[in-house]
């Protein structure tokens, strides 16, 4: 990366079944209005809008950052819009990010959202081509099967799923902007709710939420007069695979450890698991959380569960994971990979509030999209990385 | 204007259902699959650097990079390398009903099929299946001429042999 790249600001919605009260284009400006007010900013100081959100198909309206342009203050500025599945969050931060770090614009307004309330998301992703056997309900009905096939290959008890469940929506009680809040949350009731896919049952599973996350993004020169301290952004990389290929390991794909090595390298992190103090990760099935604790290296081949089981990826280990309550308690589809990096860099910031990992200097944002063969991740901290 | 008449709340959703109908244009690799399909067989096609065998075959091998000729023919039996029962109604399946990955003898990459004519309680790794196929008056180019798969009775595949298969 040639030129430092700060985050000045982060706005987030209220994550919540159906915001009604907002169309598209107010979700979109509560979020880009919220990162602004923290990057002490208005419409007119911002050079570039990045755009990001999931399939158009979700909410039947085509090509929204046509639509959205005047809402985000676009008119007359350069807008993009980044698409890459559920990993599209992520991925849009990055490259805003190489929009600032290339010199070609200094201040760039980031805004992703999702409004699952005026969409399908399950039957958009259910469709069915005359080559394939078809049968999938959802990405549940995806997901499930690679997690029965990390189960078996871990040896993992049987309820490492169960408490991420719970853990993650205790998180959740802490965010003002988390969408589930189940305060009597229990093992026993995760446990007890219906099987949907199994393996994952109800509580194991992401909600469908409206919401929008928007960061703003500028050169070093322009951090020194915002109000707030910025999060540094010390790496990012993005990484793909074919959906189907021969050989391909879907349980721990490869290209999500070469997007993790990749980001490790930038930011001179040599072993993540003591370096790293925290970790904003897409798991949008409980399961997803042992599985990416191998896949981003912070514990060995089958043994990611028992970072799980021994607490360490609570608020209260050495490397809390999704301090928010993730995704597994928010899931605005397009915006949730955002959410992980805006939340990363909130803990660097200080800003955390109630969810804040005393003394975080350095947290990885990730998210991964499609059939899990889509991996977008950056790195930030409270420091200035080396140049 | 009538004075009792109340004032109309705003309109906060419209539902428009949308339908999307397109002509699918398969490739040479899928053309050969489909008409396959429409005698009631099913090929694949083998990678000539990993040798590895494609079902469906796209033409080529996308972790190597090179298309892909020669025809595989498939007996349609194979083994389930992962499942998942699905409790959620979906059109024309009443729940529970199970969803496997199935890696075609001979074959090198699974594909998703339902398991029918047995317990979904009895589904497990390394079952062995058969494909059950539409009457032969009713074969088309699709691989909707598969309606499910089915247990057969042979012993279960071990581990080692389907693990790396997901």
């Amino acid at each position: 990366m040639s030129n430092r790249v700060a985050v000045v600001g982060v706005g987030q919605t209220k994550y919540a079944a159906k915001r009604q009260d907002v169309s598209m284009a107010g979700l979109v400006r509560e979020a880009a209005k919220r990162a602004l007010d923290d990057a002490g900013m208005t419409w007119s100081d911002i050079d570039a809008v990045v755009i990001g959100k999931a399939p158009d198909m979700f909410e039947g309206v085509m090509m929204p950052e046509l639509y959205l342009a005047d809402a985000l203050g676009a008119v007359g500025k350069p807008m993009l819009r980044v698409h890459t599945a559920g990993s599209v969050g992520g991925s849009t931060g990055v490259m805003a990010t190489h929009l600032v770090s290339s010199g070609a614009h200094k201040r760039v307004l980031v805004v992703c959202y999702e409004k699952q309330s005026e969409s399908n998301a399950t039957w958009a992703l259910s469709i069915r081509l005359p080559f394939t056997g078809g049968s999938v309900t959802g990405a549940g009905g995806y997901f499930a099967p690679v997690i029965r096939a990390y189960m078996r290959r871990s040896g993992a008890p049987d309820d490492i799923g169960i408490k991420v469940s719970v853990k993650d929506r205790l998180n959740a009680l802490n965010n003002p902007y988390a969408h589930l809040k189940i305060p009597d949350i229990s093992e026993e009731m995760v446990r007890e709710s219906p099987m949907l896919w199994d393996p994952i049952r109800y509580l194991e599973t992401c909600p469908s939420s409206d919401g929008a996350c928007a960061v703003v993004l500028t050169d070093e020169d322009t951090a020194k007069g915002t109000p707030n301290p910025p999060a540094w952004v010390h790496g990012t990389a993005v990484r793909s695979e074919p959906t189907m290929g021969a050989g391909r390991d879907v349980v721990n794909p490869h290209a999500g450890r070469d997007c993790a090595k990749d980001v490790y390298a930038q930011a001179g992190v040599t072993d993540p698991r003591r370096e790293i103090d925290c970790a904003e990760i897409y798991v949008p099935f409980s399961w997803y959380e042992p599985m990416w604790m191998e896949n981003l290296g912070f514990a060995p081949e089958g043994e990611g569960w028992k970072m799980v089981d021994d607490g360490s990826t609570s608020m209260k280990g050495d490397l809390p994971i999704n301090p928010s309550g993730g995704v597994l308690s928010s899931n605005p589809i397009g915006a949730s990979g955002m959410c992980r990096f805006a939340e990363a860099a909130l803990q660097v910031r200080g800003m955390a509030g109630d969810h804040q990992v005393d003394g975080a200097k350095l947290a990885l944002g990730h998210a991964y999209g499609g059939g899990a063969q889509f991996f977008a991740m950056w790195m930030v901290g409270s420091e200035k990385p080396n140049a | 204007m009538s004075e009792t008449a109340e004032a109309p709340g705003p309109v906060t959703i419209v539902e428009t259902p949308i339908h999307l109908d397109y002509k699918f244009t398969p490739g040479v690799a899928q053309s050969r699959f489909l008409r396959a399909l429409e005698r009631g067989e099913i090929t694949g096609q083998r990678c000539p650097k990993c040798q590895k065998v494609y079902v469906p075959p796209r033409g080529a091998c996308s972790m190597c990079g090179v298309a892909t000729d020669e025809e595989v023919k498939l007996s349609g039996k194979g083994t389930i390398t992962t499942f998942c029962v699905t409790q959620i109604p979906s059109p024309g399946l009443v729940p529970p009903y199970v969803t496997a990955w199935i890696r075609l003898d001979g074959s090198d990459i699974t594909s998703m099929f339902l398991i029918q004519e047995c317990d979904p309680a009895e589904v497990r790794l390394g079952m062995r299946v058969e494909a059950v196929w539409v009457e032969e008056s009713e074969l088309v180019p699709d691989l909707g001429n598969i309606k499910y798969f089915r247990p057969i009775d042979e012993p279960d595949a071990e581990y080692e042999t389907y693990k790396d298969y997901v």
